[in-house]
């Protein structure tokens, strides 16, 4: 791999690019144990095949995920993060009513 | 002797003797199986027949002996680490390989030559400032030198203001070392045949059996096993080996780049190596200049050499070495580390009883070979963790509880 997509840049040298880890869904920090965010923060599935990374174009501080198979290091596709994630609905909270 | 040399020189039949096991069939049981024929799985199985009495074990390799990260490694033995359970680790490794060849009666070629680090900022000197002392408490000859003494230990080093990044201070470790990485496993593989241990190589586990918590056998391509215990020791693919016995380890696989030069004059007597401009050097006993840096960007299961780190190598050590531009390179080759989060090994138990992990060896592994063969051998024959390991459990990532060596690398990663 010497050139890498990125979805905002197109088509860059790889040394653009940072390496930012494998693709895991984030736990609920609400309900997580203290020993399942250690696996989460520390543990990889460090798959040999295809796998789902994010990756930081450096320059633009893009972040994307991609789609690469670690044992021939070709890359599937590159993707924005709204493919896995939808935008929080943001709940206003309701205005305490004022008394006139 | 060299009369005794000429006549087995000039003798027809040579006495020559197989060093290790002759092809043959897998019995049906073992009392131990190591998975990985490389140092550390001979290193292990060589303790357990020679100190501990048990010699029904099979090492099974699925190419060749010290065929994978073995003959991969630049063969640096070192212990100027950075925390009390790394120093006491490696130091006592440093030690057995001192006395490695008497112990084996077979040459590993092992010179202590020492190993500097330089130092091109305060940072780096605030640092080594500190690794000297944590190593000098705990008896490892590490020192913190000026520019006039890197000048009288390495004199062909570029000591020039004008450098891009002039070096300021070292980190001298007069124990530093290199020995032979074949040898090392031929010589524990050979000791471990001699009493009986078995060495099946293109053998290839395929799955582990587990009932119960516990594993009772391994599946290979040439047939099913059963055993009383397993130990792993396949740096480099621990987490898909671990995997077949359900255990996530916290590992991620990088390629590890190095390249040597044709053979010269010896010229160079130390490991030299510059964190800063990511690079270390070192002279063969054959001649060759090695020349290692840090791991590849990102994470890959393949051992191919890049254009792009070959640069990277040649720059920096002709930054430190200029006398090196006419040098021809000889080849160049990857080898893929365990890195994990803290730069330390996983040893010792695992989830499964009687499955030993030996993994998590990232670029600190063949220098760990003897200590690890001997701690883990324990380990399997006793079932009581070592002391020496006891730090470098699986479980450590559980309580948070890491040993950071990312400080201690040679050329930083």
């Amino acid at each position: 791999m010497k050139l890498l997509s990125c979805p905002l840049n197109g088509l860059r040298n790889i040394s653009e690019f940072t390496y930012g880890g494998e693709y895991h869904p984030t736990p609920d920090h609400r309900t997580t144990s203290s020993r399942d965010w250690a696996e989460h923060v520390f543990f990889h599935d460090n798959t040999a095949g295809i796998v789902i990374e994010w990756w930081c174009h450096t320059p633009s501080s893009f972040w994307f995920l991609a789609e690469r198979n670690t044992l021939t290091d070709e890359v599937v596709r590159t993707f924005t993060p709204d493919e896995l994630y939808t935008k929080p609905t943001i709940q206003h909270e309701p205005k305490p009513e004022t008394t006139p | 002797m060299p009369l005794g040399l000429l006549k087995y020189g000039l003798t027809k039949k040579y006495p020559a003797k197989h060093h290790f096991t002759p092809e043959k069939a897998l019995k049906k049981h073992y009392d131990v199986v190591i998975i990985g024929g490389g140092g550390h799985g001979a290193a292990i199985a060589y303790n357990l027949a020679k100190y501990h009495g048990v010699t029904n074990v099979a090492i099974l390799e699925k190419s060749y002996l010290g065929g994978g990260n073995t003959a991969r490694n630049t063969a640096v033995i070192r212990s100027n680490y950075l925390t009390e359970s790394g120093v006491n680790f490696y130091s006592e490794s440093v030690k057995l390989y001192n006395n490695l060849s008497n112990e084996f009666n077979y040459n590993v070629m092992m010179e202590s030559r020492g190993q500097l680090t330089l130092a091109h900022s305060d940072a780096a000197i605030r640092s080594f400032r500190w690794r000297a002392e944590v190593n000098q408490h705990l008896g490892v000859r590490s020192e913190l030198v000026d520019r006039q003494s890197i000048a009288e230990l390495v004199p062909n080093l570029n000591m020039s203001e004008d450098a891009r990044y002039p070096i300021m201070a070292g980190l001298w470790h007069a124990d530093g070392a290199t020995a032979r990485h074949d040898a090392v496993a031929w010589g524990y593989a050979k000791g471990a045949c001699d009493r009986g241990v078995e060495l099946h190589q293109l053998t290839e586990v395929e799955d582990i059996i587990i009932a119960n918590g516990r594993v009772n056998g391994v599946k290979t391509n040439r047939g099913t096993i059963h055993c009383g215990a397993v130990v792993q020791a396949v740096a480099g693919a621990s987490s898909i080996v671990a995997k077949k016995a359900g255990i996530a380890l916290p590992i991620h696989c990088y390629p590890l780049q190095a390249m040597v030069t044709q053979p010269y004059k010896p010229i160079l007597t130390p490991h030299v190596s510059s964190p800063q401009v990511h690079v270390y050097v070192h002279q063969t006993s054959r001649g060759e200049f090695v020349i290692g840096g840090g791991s590849d960007p990102y994470p890959l299961y393949n051992t191919r050499a890049t254009l792009d780190q070959r640069e990277t190598l040649s720059a920096a050590a002709l930054e430190l070495f200029p006398f090196l531009t006419q040098a021809r390179l000889l080849r160049q080759w990857a080898g893929i580390t365990d890195m994990t989060p803290d730069y330390s090994p996983i040893m010792g138990l695992s989830p499964v009883k009687n499955y030993y992990l030996d993994a998590g060896w990232g670029t600190w592994g063949f220098k760990a070979t003897p200590i690890c063969g001997v701690t883990m051998a324990a380990l399997i024959a006793t079932g009581k963790v070592p002391d020496l390991i006891k730090p470098f459990e699986l479980e450590r990532f559980y309580r948070f509880e890491q040993i950071n060596e990312a400080g201690a690398t040679a050329a930083s990663h």
